[in-house]
């Protein structure tokens, strides 16, 4: 009788639909990515072990740090809204051009007068800048101006409550931080989010 | 001449007409697979990652009317100073009548101390809702990570109820100053 011989298998794997099944996702993956836009003021957060994420929408995040503070609102058309409001309050005009250059910017922290200037810069120059932040003493106290007119163009073009984050740098100094709380406050906002990065249990 | 003889060492076959052999339209993907998965792998996490976490913070009502205070009990409270260079110094009940204990950060410091005070405090009370209420009072050269840092612990270990108080009496930062926990 005679041996019976095992045919050898090739190893090689036909690799065609595995290929496009990755790409496939990889495009999908690459699209729905939304690009991360340079933020004006890096700020280190504290480590908490929550793990509840933020919203997408109605939202706003006050960025604190080096005893300056950050202003920005989640949404062209609100952001856009906002700066009307503002306009009027301040007794600002702004061109329709303007309003749809500032309604790309995701933060801020230029006082009301030096915001022309601010718009008008590109976006090479934004990061380059040493933005003052939005001032909040007493005497001049924009960014209470800015919270509330966000909060009435939330509620005008939405319907919903806006809501509020800070993003604090991790060495920051509590008084700071006190006083946008306080801010916060004076509008009866007594519930919002501090932003962190995840941490272990330990 | 130099030529690379590709027909595979099939000897003797001269004189017959040369063809052009015919190359498989197979192509080795391996290395192209990778390269997708890596990138997919980097996209699937950038996308989820990127969205913050966020930790819930309730700040006591300001309302200048204050009727529906509820009155806590004394020794159910804790009291806990931020002080300077992570260093937190707390007691229980009111100031005096307790000695105050200087703590710091981490599990076996001040979360094992809201464990062990929550549990005697509902031993004391014998009643499930009636836990330990911490008073939190950061000082202005406390920073922000340990306040935050604070709120994680008291969350972990599962104090029901806390609440943050700005106004920090002179005798209390007498007593910081006297641990050692606040520097000018």
């Amino acid at each position: 009788m005679p041996k019976v011989k095992i045919k050898r298998k090739s190893t090689a794997i036909d690799m065609t639909a595995m290929c496009d099944v990755a790409f496939l996702l990889l495009t999908f993956f690459i699209l729905t990515a939304t690009a991360r836009q340079p933020e004006p003021l890096p700020v280190d957060t504290p480590s908490s072990t929550v793990t509840i994420k933020l919203p997408d929408s109605d939202i706003s995040m006050l960025t604190v740090g080096q005893g300056k503070v950050f202003f920005g609102v989640v949404g062209q058309d609100v952001r856009m809204r906002a700066l009307e409001r503002m306009a009027e309050e301040y007794k600002v005009t702004f061109t329709e051009e303007e309003k749809k250059r500032f309604a790309l910017v995701e933060s801020f922290g230029v006082p009301m007068a030096n915001l022309k200037q601010f718009i008008a810069l590109n976006g090479a120059e934004r990061n380059n800048l040493n933005q003052p932040g939005i001032p909040m003493d007493s005497t001049n106290n924009e960014l209470h101006q800015w919270i509330l007119q966000a909060r009435y163009a939330t509620k005008e073009l939405h319907g919903q409550e806006l809501r509020f984050t800070i993003k604090g740098d991790s060495n920051e100094e509590y008084p700071t931080i006190r006083k946008v709380v306080d801010i916060l406050q004076e509008q009866n906002i007594n519930k919002f989010s501090l932003v962190t990065t995840l941490e272990g249990l330990n | 001449m130099a030529e690379l003889d590709t027909s595979g060492g099939g000897g003797g076959k001269k004189g017959k007409k040369v063809r052009s052999k015919k190359m498989s339209t197979r192509v080795d993907l391996t290395a192209m697979v990778d390269l997708a998965f890596l990138l997919i792998t980097f996209f699937m996490l950038t996308t989820t990652l990127a969205k913050p976490q966020a930790m819930d913070m309730f700040m006591p009502d300001k309302d200048k009317d204050q009727t529906d205070e509820l009155p806590v009990k004394a020794s159910r409270t804790m009291t806990v100073l931020l002080g300077s260079d992570n260093k937190i110094v707390w007691y229980m009940g009111v100031m005096g009548s307790t000695a105050p204990t200087v703590d710091n950060f981490g599990k076996s410091g001040i979360r094992q101390a809201f464990i062990d005070n929550n549990k005697k405090v509902l031993a004391q009370t014998g009643d499930p809702k009636k836990g330990l209420m911490v008073i939190l009072k950061p000082t202005d050269k406390s920073n922000y990570k340990n306040f935050v840092d604070l709120l994680d612990e008291i969350k972990i270990a599962g104090v029901p109820s806390y609440g943050i108080v700005n106004k920090i009496e002179p005798e209390e930062l007498n007593l910081m100053k006297e641990q050692g926990a606040l520097k000018d």
